[in-house]
């Protein structure tokens, strides 16, 4: 589950108001809204990277506004992906759980089981660099959903892709997302992306965000 | 073909300077005196003290300037501006007023309390007109050097990556160590050899600071200087081709590895 009330952001010149939404636990929620209002800016502040003027960010049905990026178990997307440069797609899985010193079987495991679910199996000791969009897209996911984290946030992971790999990426993360329960909130322009994915649909307009579409 | 003749000919006269430099120092001196300045026992002292005050200048530069141009590079914070300027002091003040400041700076008495006494009578450590002067002076001057091209390396380095490590689970200091600066690597070859090489060519703040004293205090750019008093211009000469030669080895290695900085 996610939850703003009323969240008010500042950022440099821009800001936004009593920012109050919901999204319930295993619900995938898509954020719409023209460009430069404010949706990657609410993105950064549900996982600690922006901090709130005021108001309360719920996850899990915990307060996490004051909590550091880290502790919220939040898995997060960016639109340029943010994938490190100086390690292998298999680092790439690895690192989240590493950080969490889990035993290295169990990482072995859930790399193991991650990579083929994502169809990047045979990626594991690629560097990222020449690696294509579609893979890169899914090194970017895996990462995000290594630590098995309740709550995934993307940020128009899929803009830069084309037609054909932007829907087979679609499927992909329906499936996963359906297979893990994680709650989702993905920020994008595509109304195609929003039908084939939400079952809930958030528009950002004014400063507001409503819901557009309840749940199907 | 005239825009070709008109930048071709400007920038060649430049070229041709440097060439004619290097060319007249090489003419001036023969093989046979080159080597037997260089065999001096005073210029290879100078040669050993130069090498190894140069390489700590460059690694404490490296160590000082990573953090600070960082920090200069991903945080707004009150007095950025200040910090930002005072960086760029020792780069701008004329050479001998940076080694007359730090002389003042050891000898200012506070009271009853100056930091050299200190320094050399609790801790037994002096500074003024010994070694650590020569590489405090160096150190002054390139760790500022240092300091510039961390800060332009990390402002190439897309700060996103780190901020989605932090939601990993990383600090911010993991961020940094395990995801900033892995990436760095080239930047930091390069603060570390812009930083050797502008330790090598310090002259001003060691004559001051450390002073010129033989087999004591004197690196190869003091040589030339002492060799020149003395009126034995074969042997300045020579410390200034092997300088040279010094400066050609550090930026060729930096070319090899592929900065980007020499571009």
């Amino acid at each position: 589950m996610i939850e703003l009330c009323n969240v008010s952001i500042t950022a440099g010149q821009f800001s936004l108001q009593q920012i109050s939404f919901k999204v319930h636990q295993g619900d995938y929620g898509v954020l719409m809204g023209q460009t430069g209002r404010g949706k990657t800016t609410i993105l950064e502040s549900i996982c600690g990277l922006r901090n709130v003027v005021s108001g309360e960010i719920f996850v899990r049905d915990q307060n996490i506004t004051d909590w550091s990026p880290g502790d919220r178990e939040i898995g997060y997307v960016p639109q340029d992906l943010a994938l490190f440069p100086t390690l292998s797609v298999q680092a790439h899985l690895e690192f989240a759980l590493k950080l969490r010193k889990w035993p290295s079987k169990d990482i072995a495991l859930r790399v193991s089981k991650l990579s083929k679910t994502l169809g990047i199996g045979h990626l594991l000791k690629r560097s990222i660099s020449g690696l294509s969009g579609g893979e890169r897209q899914r090194v970017a996911l895996g990462r995000a959903l290594s630590f098995r984290p309740s709550v995934l946030l993307l940020d128009e992971p899929f803009s830069a892709l084309d037609e054909s790999t932007r829907t087979e990426m679609h499927v992909l993360l329906r499936a996963v997302t359906e297979s893990t329960g994680v709650t989702t909130l993905h920020v994008t322009h595509s109304n195609e992306e929003a039908e084939a994915l939400a079952n809930r649909r958030f528009i950002l307009q004014d400063g507001v965000v409503s819901e557009a579409v309840q749940a199907v | 073909m005239p825009f070709f003749l008109v930048m071709g000919g400007l920038s060649s006269s430049f070229i041709l300077l440097i060439v004619l430099l290097l060319a007249a120092d090489l003419v001036f001196i023969s093989p046979h005196e080159f080597k037997a300045a260089l065999l001096k026992p005073e210029i290879q002292a100078a040669f050993r003290l130069t090498l190894i005050s140069c390489t700590v200048a460059a690694v404490l530069s490296v160590w000082v300037g990573t953090p600070l141009g960082y920090l200069l590079s991903r945080y707004r914070f009150p007095g950025r501006w200040l910090v930002d300027t005072l960086v760029d002091i020792p780069i701008v003040l004329p050479p001998l007023v940076l080694g007359l400041s730090l002389l003042i700076l050891f000898h200012l008495p506070i009271g009853n309390w100056e930091l050299e006494a200190w320094l050399r009578d609790d801790v037994g450590f002096p500074v003024t007109y010994r070694w650590p002067a020569v590489i405090l002076a160096q150190f002054s001057v390139a760790c500022a050097f240092a300091v510039r091209t961390m800060r332009v390396t990390f402002d190439q380095i897309n700060p996103r990556v780190e901020d989605v490590a932090r939601t990993l689970g990383c600090t911010r200091g993991q961020a940094f160590l395990q995801i900033a600066l892995p990436q760095a690597w080239r930047g930091i070859i390069a603060a570390a050899t812009i930083s050797w090489a502008r330790a090598l060519g310090e002259f001003g703040p060691i004559l001051v600071f450390a002073g010129a004293t033989r087999m004591r205090t004197e690196v190869l750019s003091t040589s030339v200087f002492l060799e020149l008093s003395i009126g034995n211009l074969d042997a300045a000469v020579a410390v200034s081709l092997l300088m040279v030669a010094m400066a050609v080895v550090v930026l060729l290695l930096l070319r090899v590895l592929g900065t980007g900085l020499t571009a």
